[in-house]
């Protein structure tokens, strides 16, 4: 046992009494923007935490640089706010010294996919135990309006004057390039939506990866409202779920169906296709999640919000532990006096 | 054959060939070897950047020197007595290092017509007579390694891969060193291949024979014993001994060891010792940038390890960052700079003291770190050790500073009594009565070790400037001023913890040579010397360099003047002329080489 099991061997596993959301407020004044898509974002992590079962006192959360990444302040729970970009690295030397706690971390799209993209994809394709929330409002906010990486070709901003010449990164494809375990988008006006795809990844086994489309009200105000607000949202989004069917549509008359490797929209009215032409979702094909994840990307196609890919792979963290394990069965435990007096020695009289 | 045996007090031998020679693990097993019959010693490894350089340029010349006597030793050696040169490029570049007199051995068969061109030789100096002022031994080392091996149906390029054992042989003959330590070593490590433990064993044994037998060598040498301290000693590199100082100062703490670290040349053997101990419950990982590297070993102390983090030079600058948020968090981190050749990617296998600056002030903002340095190989086990141990203890990151000739160099160690390590008694903050994230310890001024796991301690961290006690992010001026200032005092404290600077000669006198870090050894020399021939001169080497130990400013006013011999352009002279405003001279040497204890001397003479 060293001293940190030793120190921590009489606390709680699970908590003492059920939490409310409430218990997750920390007593620092939250300081976003008013109307900031972050504040349902914070409400529904809140709302959602009681439900895991684990207890405040396990639960750290990371962050980096940028609106976002004020997210530990406001939970009551254990908070690091870190540098720019380097919240996953921070993660996964906590994560492996630390197995037993829960660890997330919350950053954008400047944070995550910009200054700190190299951790990112790092951290998925390792695989470990940590839960990744993307805010993505496709701007910087709290360097006041610029471009990032995730804006759109051509976007007019305080550093684009004649608009930006980058193309832009397409966050879910970018997870499943670095082969994340779990790969989620979910909206920031979705409050169900959003609950459900936090709990999914806070019970997944692995990198969790989740984008939200995120609201800058200030700097980037409807972004995304074609896909979060009433009156389109039914025909631009399709909600994809495991082995259902992708249909959508405000009168759910429209489904994908797969041309050769290509999606597009059909209907299931005029009476050429049924529903039994559509993709089938599936979270654990791998070829299809690439296909969905490219659906942002083609005109005319709805956008994809759901659990794109989930699957099951060792945990980097389990991993080195096992080996670590390993090495006493087979050498017993570390003797210092052995080592220093390992190979070859002499005396002197 | 009768042959003569003379005594001598101390030999440097110099191995020389190219970097597919094999002439590093040749100088090795000559070090250990000459380590287990008791002689004191120090070694030299000079290796290119290029992993295969092209066969027989000068450019792809690999050397490894070792100097070892009956007396204490404490450099390389300054000019070798002994060259063993595998091919004419190795002669050509190692010659300038020869003693006039001295030895060449040279394999004969190397100096073919291709390799003299490669090397820029218009003829061959084993026979234009060109070498005539050093005794040239030619040995057809190919051949006599093909004639050996002639019945074992080894291909050419194993049998090549051999003749460095020749020479080896030749100079344990030369030497009167056994052969069996390193014939023990061969079984060991071609355990899975029976053919190669024939084939290194009996190339050893014909090298060994071609001594004994052979007209060319007619005196032989003995070494005796140096009378070194009694006791259970060792061979051990300085990145070796540095990674075992981190697993002690686990075990005793009781922490676990984590290491975040990107491969980087002279730093990385740190990483492979380190990874090779997961009994010892050390969590290695191979993290995918410098950031990385600083920025997990944060996260793993924050959640109660000791984090550490390895690099060098170009390295060490892309942690600034990293370094001013763990300044900020107050967590105990040691970041490890095995200092190089630079700037930039400068001379990566070289080695260089020029981040000393780096180390004590390179970062935006005033951000105060702890700073202390490795003397020689061995001595970066207790470095490391006392890293930690401040680490923990002050809650503050800590910069260990070493460099490519002290992690490269491997000298005999008295090994330590586990029992004799000092303690490291960390704690961790429990109670949540009365918890604040930043309320100070009154003596240390650390701020308590809260970490992930423990109830009621939940609470939040960061970069942002800390409101005194509470840590709650705070704008106000006033506390700005007041927490830079307590992070200042803080470290500025560690120097009533740690021991006197202690002066090797008189305390007062005419000149003081001032050092730290790997020019330990060639100061020594050079200042001994000097005191032998009645010179009034003492050496004071500091190991702590952020803050200075409490007494230098005493022992530096005792002295008429300060010599500060350093491998950069004088940045320690900068350091000493501003906190104690006294005048220095620098001698300086920026040539990816460590001093020659002579370049000190003849500055000792110039200013006597
Ligand atoms: S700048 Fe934009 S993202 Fe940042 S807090 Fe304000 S609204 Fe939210």
């Amino acid at each position: 046992m060293n001293l940190v099991e030793e120190t921590l061997k009489d606390a709680p596993k699970t908590p003492v009494q059920k939490y409310t959301a409430k218990d997750f407020q920390s007593d620092q004044d939250v300081r976003w923007c008013p109307g900031c898509g972050d504040y349902s974002i914070l409400a529904q992590v809140q709302r959602v935490m009681p439900d895991l079962n684990i207890p405040k006192h396990n639960m750290v959360f990371i962050s980096g640089i940028g609106c976002s990444s004020r997210f530990p302040y406001y939970m009551d729970t254990y908070g690091f706010h870190g540098i720019h970009g380097r919240a996953p690295a921070i993660a996964t030397g906590l994560k492996i010294a630390r197995p037993d706690l829960s660890v997330w971390v919350a950053t954008g799209d400047g944070d995550g996919l910009s200054i700190g993209g190299n951790h990112l994809i790092h951290i998925c394709r390792r695989n470990l135990n940590v839960k990744i929330l993307l805010f993505n409002n496709q701007i910087y906010g709290l360097t006041k309006g610029q471009y990032s990486p995730t804006s759109e070709f051509g976007k007019v901003t305080k550093s684009t004057p004649y608009g930006s010449v980058d193309h832009p990164f397409n966050p879910l494809l970018v997870a499943l390039g670095a082969e994340a375990s779990f790969v989620a988008r979910t909206l920031d006006r979705d409050p169900k939506h959003l609950q459900f795809v936090i709990k999914r990844a806070a019970e997944h086994k692995g990198t969790a990866f989740i984008e939200i489309y995120q609201n800058c009200n200030v700097f980037n105000d409807g972004a995304f409202f074609t896909f979060t607000e009433k009156d389109t949202k039914d025909d631009n989004v399709v909600f994809i779920e495991h082995e259902k069917p992708l249909i959508f549509g405000k009168e759910r008359d429209k489904g994908i169906r797969l041309e050769g490797f290509t999606p597009s929209v059909v209907s299931l009215t005029d009476g050429k296709y049924s529903v039994n032409d559509l993709i089938v979702h599936n979270e654990k094909d791998t070829m299809l999640s690439f296909i969905l994840a490219r659906m942002s990307s083609i005109p005319n196609l709805p956008r994809p919000v759901g659990v794109v890919y989930a699957v099951e792979r060792p945990l980097y963290e389990a991993e080195m532990s096992r080996q670590i394990h390993q090495a006493i069965q087979k050498q017993g435990e570390g003797n210092l006096e052995k080592l220093l007096n390992y190979g070859e020695t002499w005396v002197i009289n | 054959m009768n042959k003569d045996l003379k005594n001598l007090d101390e030999v440097t031998i110099r191995f020389a060939g190219d970097s597919g020679d094999g002439m590093q693990l040749t100088g090795m097993q000559f070090t250990s070897t000459t380590a287990l019959v008791g002689n004191d010693l120090s070694t030299l490894p000079d290796f290119p950047a290029e992993i295969r350089a092209p066969a027989g340029t000068t450019f792809g010349v690999s050397g490894f020197q070792i100097h070892f006597g009956s007396t204490e030793i404490n450099t390389p050696g300054d000019m070798c007595d002994v060259l063993v040169a595998m091919n004419p490029a190795a002669l050509k570049v190692n010659l300038r290092s020869l003693e006039d007199g001295g030895i060449i051995i040279a394999n004969k068969d190397g100096f073919n017509e291709k390799n003299l061109k490669l090397a820029g030789y218009q003829s061959n100096p084993l026979e234009d007579g060109s070498l005539s002022k050093y005794q040239v031994h030619a040995v057809a080392i190919t051949a006599l390694t093909h004639n050996a091996l002639a019945d074992l149906g080894l291909s050419n390029k194993v049998i090549e891969r051999c003749k460095n054992f020749f020479a080896l042989g030749m100079m344990y003959w030369m030497f009167t060193r056994p052969l069996e330590p390193t014939i023990k070593w061969i079984q060991e490590k071609f355990k899975k291949t029976p053919e190669l433990i024939e084939a290194n064993t009996r190339v050893l044994k014909a090298g060994y024979a071609f001594g004994e037998t052979t007209e060319i060598f007619a005196v032989r040498y003995q070494v005796k014993p140096a009378p070194l301290k009694p006791g259970r000693y060792r061979s051990i590199t300085g990145n070796e001994a540095l990674a075992w100082g981190l697993i002690a100062a686990s075990v005793k703490s009781g922490l676990d060891l984590f290491l975040g670290s990107y491969p980087i040349t002279p730093a990385s053997d740190i990483l492979h010792e380190l990874s090779k101990h997961k009994n010892f419950r050390v969590k290695t990982f191979q993290a995918e940038d410098e950031i990385a590297g600083i920025t997990s070993a944060i996260g793993a102390s924050y959640g109660g390890a000791i984090g550490v983090t390895t690099t060098s030079g170009p390295g060490m600058a892309l942690k600034t960052e990293a370094l001013g948020l763990a300044v900020m968090l107050e967590v105990p981190v040691v970041v490890c700079n095995i200092q190089r050749g630079g700037p930039s990617t400068g001379l990566p296998t070289k080695t260089e003291q020029a981040d000393l600056l780096q180390a004590v002030y390179g970062r935006n903002s005033e951000a105060p770190i702890p700073v202390i340095a490795a003397n020689t190989p061995a001595d970066c086990f207790f470095t490391a050790f006392e890293s930690v141990k401040l680490a923990l203890k002050y809650m503050t990151p800590v910069i260990l500073l070493s460099d490519g000739y002290v992690a490269n160099g491997a000298e005999p160690w008295l090994i330590p009594s586990v029992n004799s390590l000092p303690d490291i008694a960390p704690k961790f903050r429990t109670d949540p009565e009365g918890f604040y994230p930043y309320l100070r310890d009154e003596k240390t001024l650390a701020r308590p070790w809260a970490i992930p796991g423990t109830p009621g301690l939940e609470h939040r961290i960061g970069g942002l400037e800390k409101q005194h006690i509470t840590g709650n992010v705070s704008y106000d001026p006033e506390n700005h001023e007041f927490m830079v200032k307590m992070r200042q005092a803080k470290v500025d404290r560690i120097a009533d913890d740690i021991p006197l600077a202690q002066v090797e000669g008189d305390q007062k006198g005419d000149l003081l040579v001032v050092g730290w870090g790997g020019t330990y050894g060639a100061i020594k020399t050079a200042v001994d010397n000097k005191r032998r021939e009645g010179r009034s001169v003492s050496h004071l080497h500091l190991k702590y360099l952020n803050p200075f130990q409490k007494n230098v400013g005493e022992i530096l006013y005792n002295f008429k003047n300060i010599l500060v011999p350093e491998l950069n352009l004088g940045q320690l002279s900068k350091l000493l002329r501003a906190k104690y405003l006294v005048p220095t001279i620098t001698l300086s040497k920026v040539q990816g080489l460590p001093f020659k204890s002579i370049e000190i001397e003849n500055k000792i003479d110039e200013l006597l």
